[in-house]
């Protein structure tokens, strides 16, 4: 399991894609709304903590389908498959290097394009803390999504069209977690169930995940 | 280690392929697998390797005892030759990779990221997998597309050796690998006659729900 | 005989060769009394005027909307668990007439909420949720049609259908905790008579059966076409190999 994580981490790495390119999105999402709104610091503020879940779960979504297509394409899935590991652990490993290499890249850059977007002082450490919560969930949800998509040739549109109503509830408490603390009231509340819808995610979805692999693989 | 198949079928979609497929594979012995293209022998190898259930019959065999190598080698191509072979033997935790890098003469390639190898090197890194993994049946489909004549001969001294030290293979293939006394099961024999798919939606009585 | 021979294809398609003129016929009859006893014989609300009666084709239809998937989740879990193919090919069925049926609820919702509410559309709760649902509707079909072994399409969308409702729930309550919402209660609930008066109650039960008599009856008529649909696809798939 930590040399499949490794694995995954080091060919991120090589490629060259994987980081800066999830980076590189959020980054022009959030430059692309101020041009869109107008630059009152005013109107960005209110803005701005829906502005950042939206951008981070877009940037999220844009390496999805990468998450099991080149191992299925170049054979690698059929012998992890038959491998002595147990394909739940493979996929929760999969979710785990997709979030190393976008999730927590964006929760760290998450603050500075904050301040872009004018974010308000009391938010910025539940932007992290919303955000540390939040994407390993989207993560996840994306293994699924691209575990139903992975024989496909065209699958990319289709797994975003699947996974993004399955984002809601996160995107809901993640973005109101930040909304709360920009308008000085206690987050506590959405940030726990923030926190709970995820660790659910993360227990429950590698099995579904798992399964819709095993279907494609037949 | 044995593998038995009883009365075997393999299904892709709604037609059954092949079926009443049954032979005894015992330790040390390899078995060749024949027939035309598309008769069903990826499917049953597939089957074999665990990767699809059987529609139909028996298949005993140890649990997490067969290894499988498709068309496509599962190598990634940032990766180094060192590098591919380690992963795989990390993930069967076996650990040694040096003598599946002699075996297929990979020594002068190891550090050479996998794009750079030619379809032959590749193909013997491929096949490499499979000593890495120590695990005692093979399930190989098309082991020796694009091997040269000596490669291939070595790859043949390799599952020979293989066999001679306890474990067995079952290989498709259309070339003679020259394996002593290795059986040979012509899977063209066992296809499915029409009529017989089991599937609901080929039944005969369909045709008289509408009288 | 148990229940699960029908599950046969062609077991089910005699079947319902005998049942589907019945279930068509009683459709008409339903829909006929109650949109005609509910659009021309009972009178303007005293609030809300003429508008009212779009209830006749709203409740039924967003009633229907959520059926249709509960219906889907049932089928695709008895495919899953027991492998029956008419299941599964019935909750395929299903999807077109559900996301119809969402689609009925969301126009008729906001022809009706224009004139009540001074907006064609709100991000309410009951709202979003039907829109997500016409999502997750939208999904489930894609993911059918884009898969070309059939019983891999059946496993892998059952398995978006478990999962999916699943997030379908969570979303209704993220929802709601979202915004609270101006959408009036439940029109229809056991314990709150109140909430509609007689005269418009009784045309609305009959707009009701006739809506769920002709999901029943586009749901067994499709299903019987995907049944076809498959049989030919199986025999075309049998000649190939001849």
């Amino acid at each position: 399991m930590i040399a499949l994580l490794r694995r995954d981490l080091a060919l991120a790495f090589r490629s060259g894609g994987g980081f800066g390119l999830s980076l590189a999105f959020f980054l022009i999402v959030v430059t692309l709304v101020p041009f869109g709104v107008g630059p009152e610091t005013g109107t960005l503020a209110v803005i701005a903590p829906g502005i950042l879940w939206v951008g981070a779960l877009l940037a999220c979504l844009l390496s999805l389908d990468r998450i099991f297509q080149l191992d299925y394409e170049d054979g690698s899935l059929d012998l992890l498959a038959t491998a002595p590991l147990p394909l739940e652990g493979i996929v929760a490993v999969k979710g785990v290097a997709h979030w190393l290499v976008t999730g927590l890249p964006l929760t760290l850059a998450a603050p500075v394009l904050g301040l872009l977007l004018s974010l308000p002082g009391p938010a910025y450490g539940w932007l992290m803390v919303s955000l540390l919560a939040g994407t390993p969930a989207l993560s996840f949800l994306g293994t699924f999504g691209a575990a139903l998509t992975v024989g496909l040739k065209r699958g990319g549109l289709l797994l975003s069209l699947l996974v993004l109503p399955l984002y809601i509830p996160t995107l809901i408490f993640g973005a109101e977690t930040v909304r709360r603390a920009a308008e000085g009231l206690s987050p506590a509340t959405p940030a726990l169930l923030l926190t709970g819808v995820s660790a659910a995610v993360l227990a429950l979805i590698p099995y579904a995940a798992a399964a819709a692999v095993r279907i494609n693989l037949k | 280690m044995e593998m038995r198949a009883t009365d075997l079928a393999c299904r892709r979609g709604d037609v059954t392929v092949i079926e009443g497929v049954s032979f005894t594979l015992p330790a040390g012995r390899c078995l060749i697998l024949r027939g035309p293209n598309g008769s069903g022998k990826t499917t049953l190898l597939r089957t074999l390797a665990g990767l699809v259930p059987p529609a139909a019959g028996q298949l005993d065999v140890a649990p997490d005892s067969v290894v499988y190598a498709g068309h496509a080698d599962g190598l990634k191509a940032q990766l180094t030759v060192a590098e591919n072979l380690a992963f795989w033997a990390a993930v069967y935790g076996t650990g040694s990779t040096a003598r599946a890098i002699a075996a297929f003469a990979l020594d002068g390639l190891r550090d050479r990221p996998a794009q750079y190898l030619s379809a032959g090197q590749k193909r013997r890194l491929g096949l490499a997998r499979l000593l890495v993994t120590d695990r005692a049946i093979w399930a190989l489909d098309e082991p020796t597309v694009s091997l040269d004549a000596a490669t291939v001969a070595s790859f043949a001294q390799v599952v020979a050796d293989h066999c001679a030290a306890g474990g067995s293979a079952v290989i498709a293939t259309h070339i003679d690998l020259g394996i002593a006394d290795a059986e040979v099961l012509d899977i063209g024999a066992f296809r499915a006659a029409p009529g017989r798919e089991g599937s609901p939606f080929l039944d005969d009585s369909f045709d008289e729900a509408r009288a | 005989m148990s229940i699960w021979e029908y599950a046969n294809p062609v077991r089910f398609i005699q079947t319902t060769d005998r049942i589907l003129p019945w279930v068509t016929g009683a459709t008409v009859v339903a829909l006929i009394v109650g949109l005609f006893w509910g659009f021309f014989l009972t009178p303007d609300d005293y609030r809300q005027g003429s508008t009212v009666k779009i209830i006749y084709l709203h409740v039924p239809s967003a009633l229907m909307a959520i059926n249709a998937w509960l219906m889907m989740l049932v089928t695709s879990i008895i495919w899953i668990v027991r492998r029956h193919h008419v299941s599964a090919l019935a909750a395929k069925a299903a999807a077109p007439v559900g996301v119809t049926m969402t689609l009925i609820a969301l126009l008729t919702g906001a022809i009706w909420g224009q004139p009540m509410w001074g907006t064609w559309w709100a991000w309410d709760p009951r709202l979003t949720s039907f829109l997500i649902l016409f999502i997750f509707y939208l999904g489930y079909m894609a993911l059918w049609s884009a898969i070309e072994n059939p019983d891999t399409a059946a496993d892998l969308t059952s398995v978006l259908c478990i999962v999916g409702s699943v997030f379908a729930v969570l979303s209704r309550y993220a929802v709601n905790f979202w915004n609270q919402g101006l959408h009036q209660g439940a029109t229809l609930s056991l314990d709150k008579e109140e909430n509609i008066a007689d005269v418009f109650y009784y045309p609305l039960l009959f707009c009701i059966a006739g809506f769920v008599l002709l999901f029943v009856a586009l749901v067994l008529l499709r299903t019987r076409t995907e049944i076809r649909a498959r049989r030919i696809s199986a025999l075309l798939a049998r000649e190939a190999r001849a």
